[in-house]
């Protein structure tokens, strides 16, 4: 559900970070956060373990400039990908306005992206939202592993309605911005429908 | 497709400031601030220089997200009032026509009874606001008013990532 303020002349969209645990979605939070001049973002907060792992979620505020005089801000929010903290996940995806998935590149992490796909569209439902019409991108993370699988099998797999694709190497930025991009541009293009 | 759009015009967004500014006079509090329940800000007053106001309206939706998750699972329908109380600052917040948060933040100048009582008096009129906003949204879209991003082109999304 897109924020817009007509007195402060203001957007803002919610961007939600999906995928399976240790998959990359902190990490390319983390990189797009290095990467953004200070004045266009915000503190990056991230509610996380003792061992580091996403407990509740990371948040990052965006700033990305104005679009027909409207000061456009995404809010970039991950999940915790581990199964058992589903409640928050659902939480997490309330007033959604874009998706982007971070699978796991490695054969052995294929279920658990499949797990974890299903997880987003029953998720989704919940808030009276669908899969295949939300704006979606999904990312290959991890492309640098040798245990990565070839990416046509991935897109095969995991790919749901030909959403844009992208492989990334989260940690060195490859492919973070290109997703991050995809997705909010179709979040804007669906605002220009409504 | 997602839900409709949570539209604030100038009208409500400056009669929402007035209550905002009233309870904060009437309650000494330091801030208040009136979030979405999504995490984004609507509306502020007070000391809020002090504050990362960004980094509050998302950990505040998180707080009541998780706190109505907990309602749920006991049977309750909701919590309605959250209290933090620190060694300074207090935090008071409480769900304002159900899709709004407002969150007082105040010191030993107020007390928890005052914030209370005086929370209870601005919620009803910020729930005016929000029931007339509502109807304004409604009547805009069954009268086909067009929205200024209905002309948005490719260009603009472009230029806006060409930086």
């Amino acid at each position: 559900m897109t924020f817009i303020n007509y007195a402060s002349k203001e957007i803002n969209c919610k961007i939600v970070y999906y995928g399976p645990g240790l998959g990359g979605k902190t990490t390319n939070l983390q990189y797009i956060y290095n990467k953004t001049a200070p004045d266009a973002k915000g503190k990056m907060i991230s509610l996380a373990t003792e061992a580091d792992r996403t407990l509740f979620f990371d948040f990052l505020p965006l700033d990305l400039g104005t679009i027909r005089g409207f000061t456009t801000r995404f809010h970039l929010y991950t999940v915790p990908g581990q199964v058992f903290y589903d409640a928050s996940r659902k939480l997490i995806l309330k007033g959604v306005d874009g998706v982007v998935f971070v699978a796991d590149s490695q054969r052995e992490r294929m279920e658990a992206n499949i797990e974890s796909i299903r997880n987003l569209e029953a998720n989704l439902r919940e808030h009276g939202l669908d899969l295949k019409t939300i704006p979606y991108a999904l990312q290959f993370n991890k492309r640098d592993l040798p245990t990565s699988m070839p990416v046509d099998e991935l897109y095969r797999t995991l790919n749901f309605k030909r959403e844009p694709t992208f492989e990334a190497v989260a940690p060195q930025g490859v492919g973070v911005f290109d997703t991050l991009k995809a997705v909010a541009k179709l979040i804007l293009i669906e605002l220009r429908k409504r | 497709m997602p839900s409709v759009n949570f539209v604030v015009y100038e009208d409500e967004f400056r009669q929402l400031e007035d209550a905002l500014r009233r309870l904060r006079q009437e309650a000494n509090a330091k801030a208040v601030f009136l979030i979405d329940k999504n995490g984004q800000q609507i509306a502020s007053t007070g000391e809020i220089e002090q504050f990362d106001t960004t980094s509050l309206a998302s950990l505040t939706a998180g707080n009541v997200a998780a706190t109505d998750g907990l309602a749920k699972l006991i049977g309750e329908r909701e919590f309605s009032v959250l209290f933090h109380e620190g060694q300074q600052d207090h935090i008071h917040i409480s769900i304002v026509g159900r899709r709004a948060i407002l969150l007082v933040i105040f010191d030993d100048r107020s007390s928890l009874g005052l914030v209370r009582l005086r929370v209870k008096r601005a919620s009803a009129e910020m729930e005016r606001i929000f029931d007339t906003m509502a109807k304004k949204g409604e009547a805009a879209e069954i009268g086909g008013e067009a929205s200024p991003f209905s002309e948005i082109t490719e260009e603009d999304i472009d230029a806006l990532f060409s930086e």
